[in-house]
């Protein structure tokens, strides 16, 4: 069975380790909040300004002036600090976010990344995308495997404008955990139930397959 | 205004000088924290051809955004755009010139304005059509691409409180944008929820020094929320 958006998010937080800085893209990333391991503690980067986000807020404490990048409202969390754009992506451009996690089109063989615009089609513009992706050594990207039509967005060449070359290390599909490195994917782990023949005939790009590839574990 | 009261009573006042061709800088993410009067402004007195930098174009009906119903904007240097209807469409029609800009980019190119620099060199954008037409350069083995500052002819920010001085303090997230916007505008001009004497702010708490500021205003705002998400009450 592919991965649900919720266990997409609960396989990233396993990622997280104790006093990681994250910044958690828009979507399925945002959904990662919900399942910070207990025991311990990360911090929340929102690049409009504000490190250390907390939940969403109750009506009572909901404040047009307190956003996240998505523009939700948010609540700030015990030790948040809040500053301005140009600081923000000092941080993020600086390499001082230890884990990026943000949603794409497509990746390719070579760690380009295409998660902006689509010609022709939908102009959103790259908002934060393009210094994330610069700037982090440590990035994981999120998407599904293939789109709806069944066409691989896994590829050996990115088809759409860029958001950033070479840049992508680590990609968790609805599919599988996957790692970008000399020129190729290299499949880590499947989702529970998933065959390797699936995963193999989604990927268009070279697909490195080892021996045994290891099930997603969830808790529960 | 007198000495370095920067005061002025009405948005007329605040704006005189706005014309056709100029380059307006906007403070804002969104909806929040944007000069929501300044903009109702520039629309009241049908200023056109401007080219406006702001993170976003606001929504359909809001923010920006209404500069957009009666085609006031010629250019529009921004990082992210979706949820404006209007913009897609004169932008698809070619009506509207648009220079998609990445955020940590387009902050830094108000905060170096302000800063008295030209330009500067960034990862960001390296390999992406951002990078077409501008110098690369290589240091310590990486590729970082040239961008050059953005001042305004008139920059337009929205501050939580300010003394008479112009000294300005942000409140939360509605931060953003604004204090970078306050410093590259030939023209700076606040508004503000308060006005108080000056003295009456904590200098250690002064987000953005009134040095930049050359016309503050006291206004109401309707802080428009764009996406309500709450969790229940009880939990």
């Amino acid at each position: 069975m592919a991965l649900s958006r919720e266990q997409l998010a609960q396989r990233v937080a396993q990622e997280l380790k104790d006093g990681y800085y994250v910044n958690l893209g828009i979507g399925i990333p945002t959904l990662v909040a919900n399942y910070i391991p207990e025991g311990i503690e990360v911090m929340l980067q929102s690049e409009n300004g504000l490190l250390g986000m907390g939940p969403f807020p109750t009506m009572e404490e909901v404040d047009a002036d307190l956003i996240n990048a998505g523009k939700q409202t948010v609540t700030m969390a015990r030790g948040a600090a809040l500053f301005d754009s140009a600081e923000s992506f000092a941080m993020i451009r600086g390499g001082h976010v230890d884990l990026t996690v943000l949603g794409a089109f497509e990746v390719d063989t070579q760690g380009n990344i295409a998660s902006y615009m689509i010609p022709g089609k939908l102009i959103k513009g790259m908002g934060g995308a393009m210094d994330l992706v610069a700037g982090a050594d440590n990035i994981i990207v999120t998407m599904t495997h293939a789109s709806k039509h069944g066409e691989s967005k896994l590829l050996t060449e990115c088809t759409l404008p860029l958001t950033g070359k070479g840049c992508i290390k680590k990609v968790l599909t609805d599919l599988a955990f996957i790692e970008i490195k000399e020129g190729k994917f290299h499949l880590l782990e499947r989702a529970p139930g998933v065959s390797i023949e699936e995963i193999i005939k989604l990927t268009a790009g070279e697909l490195v397959v080892p021996e045994h590839v290891p099930e997603m574990m969830f808790n529960e | 205004m007198s000495g370095l009261n920067k005061v002025v009573t009405s948005y007329a006042d605040a704006l005189a000088g706005l014309e056709d061709g100029m380059t307006v800088i906007a403070g804002g993410f969104g909806l929040c924290g944007i000069p929501e009067n300044l903009i109702k402004e520039i629309k009241h007195k049908g200023t056109k051809n401007l080219t406006v930098v702001s993170n976003n174009c606001g929504t359909t009906e809001y923010g920006l955004g209404i500069l957009l119903l009666d085609k006031q904007i010629k250019k529009m240097i921004a990082s992210y755009v979706g949820e404006n209807a209007n913009f897609e469409a004169q932008m698809m029609s070619g009506e509207l010139e648009v220079e998609l800009t990445p955020q940590g980019t387009l902050a830094e190119k108000m905060r170096a304005a302000g800063a008295g620099i030209p330009a500067f060199y960034t990862a960001t954008g390296y390999g992406t059509d951002v990078a077409i037409g501008k110098e690369v350069k290589e240091f310590n083995g990486r590729h970082y691409i040239l961008e050059k500052s953005i001042t305004g002819d008139f920059a337009i920010v929205k501050a939580w409180k300010a003394d008479t001085f112009g000294n300005l303090v942000f409140r939360k997230t509605a931060r953003n944008f604004n204090p970078l916007a306050a410093t590259a505008g030939k023209i700076t001009v606040v508004e503000v929820e308060e006005i108080v004497e000056p003295g009456q702010l904590d200098p250690d708490e002064i987000h953005t020094p009134g040095i930049y500021v050359d016309r503050l205003i006291q206004g109401s705002f309707e802080k428009r929320i764009e996406q309500l998400t709450t969790r229940p009450s009880s939990k």
